[in-house]
């Protein structure tokens, strides 16, 4: 039902995608995990910032999750979050997203905030569509999460009751509940990684779809590489509590995994998140 | 899934009742429903037999004709239509009386700690206390009339719905709660769609609890000193040994017990509609 045509990227939507095809990965900024990225370098290459985080720590107990961490995220931009699992992905996707009170440090977001989470979280008695205008503040919400819920493919399932959804059907009304608010900046944390293999693929298709037609910020916490390959402008590593990688990735849209700039890159990301292909090094 | 989550766990000493279960008594087929009706019908049999030979004497429990005989006079003459209203104007009184104060103070202290730690040890107190061993005192505050018996039946309801309705409300699972912070909702919002609808099916649970022990509170309360009413009629009849109308007394009490059950699994079908098409899938 999702199964779209996907919308070429152009330039106008995203303006760090060059869109000048080939694609080079222009290379790591820094390798080292103890000289972490000032992730704001790449801020010159145009527009505003739509959130800026300046040495943001969050620490449970003694143990110290965000260290310091900096990061500026452009309008329009689709940033992937990767690292290893307990590296604070989720930790600072909630800072932005509001849910912590107990981080230390900048943070300032320009302009409204959705998340998507990795469980699609819609209220259970809700029918779909009254999940999508829950706390929508604008004229004629149910017309609008009706368009929502149609650009979504979930047109005739407005009514439904949302423990009757599939897995898939859950996430992507999950994600109309987030983009009809119109965000700034979209949230995503694992949204995909309970979704089978198949849906997956559509879903994603369906994301790019959405960014290309709404052109938010996306911050996009994944924990799969291949995934923050095909989606995302930046790649960025978190380790040791601060961005410690960051690639930008310039191939077109849509991607394919055996690009041969995708394959490179691939490599250089497992091995930032301390795998190599015959195991964990 | 979430459902679980929902009912989950009820915090410290609180025990939930049985789940409003699927409905797979009526899934197993309605044709086969005669069967179980074969052996009540051989016992009342065998209890006429009895009756009939003279091995059971009436003085210590009536023929089944004799009990049918009794009831139709008791409705013709309308002594048991009367009871019945009195009966049911009390525990009406107490349930409704009961009903508020326990619902109420659950919220009082479900909705804020400070009203948590107001309510709850108070209420934990009560609980302990056999509530029908409060009689004595009822009798001797409140005298012999109405008020004693309304507010036996209103004390013995507002605790298991209190103690559920409470248990629901912190059992709404907490990441419902940062959706709705994610979705802007402000307090009052939160409240009323995501706290209180999550509270709503351990609620019913209560609900039926309290009907039941309602039912109980009312018969224990009309043995002191009724003039009036279904243990008025119990009471009297005694006296003058007659176990027929004692029996129809009892067999009112049951069946207004489970007309009182089946308007709750009706309100429980309705108000859990969500969570029903889910069920029967």
């Amino acid at each position: 039902m999702a199964a779209r045509v996907p919308v070429p990227v152009s330039g106008t939507v995203n303006s760090t995608v060059t869109g000048t095809a080939t694609g080079t990965v222009t290379g790591t900024v820094s390798d080292a995990a103890d000289a972490p990225v000032n992730a704001s370098v790449n801020a010159s290459v145009s527009g505003t910032a739509v959130a800026t985080v300046r040495g943001l720590t969050r620490r449970f107990g003694d143990r110290t999750v965000l260290d310091g961490l900096d990061l500026t995220i452009e309008r329009g931009e689709f940033v992937a979050l990767l690292g290893r699992s307990g590296s604070g992905k989720s930790t600072l996707l909630r800072a932005l997203a509001g849910l912590d009170e107990e981080v230390e440090g900048g943070l300032e977001v320009d302009g409204s905030v959705a998340v998507a989470f990795q469980e699609p979280r819609l209220v259970p008695w809700k029918r779909v569509r009254d999940n999508l205008t829950l706390g929508l503040n604008v004229p004629d919400p149910a017309g609008r999460a009706e368009a929502a819920l149609a650009e979504v493919g979930l047109a005739d399932r407005a009514r439904a009751w949302p423990l009757t959804l599939s897995g898939g059907e859950a996430q992507r009304a999950s994600l109309a509940r987030a983009l009809v608010r119109d965000p700034g900046l979209l949230l995503l944390d694992e949204p995909f990684s309970a979704l089978d293999a198949l849906t997956r693929i559509t879903v994603h298709r369906l994301v790019l779809d959405l960014w290309a037609a709404h052109g938010p910020a996306v911050l996009l916490v994944t924990h799969d590489v291949d995934e923050a390959l095909l989606l995302a402008d930046r790649i960025l590593v978190l380790d040791g509590g601060r961005l410690a990688h960051e690639w930008t990735v310039t191939a077109p849209r849509p991607r394919h995994r055996d690009h041969p700039d995708l394959l490179t890159l691939r490599a250089a990301l497992l091995s930032a998140l301390g795998v190599t292909p015959e195991g964990p090094a | 899934m979430s459902v679980v989550e929902l009912q989950g766990e009820l915090g410290g000493a609180v025990r939930a009742g049985p789940r409003p279960r699927p409905r797979s008594a009526t899934a197993r087929g309605p044709r086969r429903g005669w069967h179980r009706w074969v052996s009540p019908l051989v016992v009342v049999l065998l209890w006429q037999l009895a009756s009939t030979l003279g091995l059971l004497p009436a003085r210590l429990l009536a023929a089944p004709s004799q009990i049918a005989a009794t009831a139709l006079d008791l409705v013709g003459l309308g002594t048991l239509p009367t009871a019945i209203t009195v009966s049911l104007e009390r525990v009406l009184l107490g349930f409704a009386a009961g009903a508020l104060a326990g619902v109420g103070l659950a919220l009082v202290a479900g909705l804020s700690r400070a009203g948590e730690s107001a309510v709850d040890p108070i209420m934990q107190m009560l609980r302990a206390l056999p509530f029908f061993g409060l009689i004595p005192l009822f009798i001797l505050w409140f005298g012999i009339g109405e008020t004693p018996k309304v507010l036996l039946v209103a004390l013995a309801v507002s605790f298991p719905l209190y103690l559920n309705t409470f248990a629901g409300i912190r059992g709404v699972d907490g990441k419902l709660a940062e959706v709705a912070r994610t979705l802007r909702l402000g307090r009052a919002a939160l409240v009323r769609h995501i706290v209180l609808p999550g509270a709503l099916p351990q609620t019913l649970v209560g609900l039926r609890q309290s009907l039941g022990v309602a039912w109980l509170a009312l018969i224990v309360a009309e043995q002191i000193n009724a003039d009036a009413g279904l243990g008025y009629m119990i009471n009297d009849a005694r006296e003058f040994l007659r176990t027929d109308v004692i029996v129809v007394g009892l067999l009112v009490y049951s069946a207004l017990g489970l007309l009182t059950d089946a308007l709750v699994r009706l309100l429980e079908r309705r108000a859990l509609v969500w969570r029903r098409e889910f069920l029967s899938r």
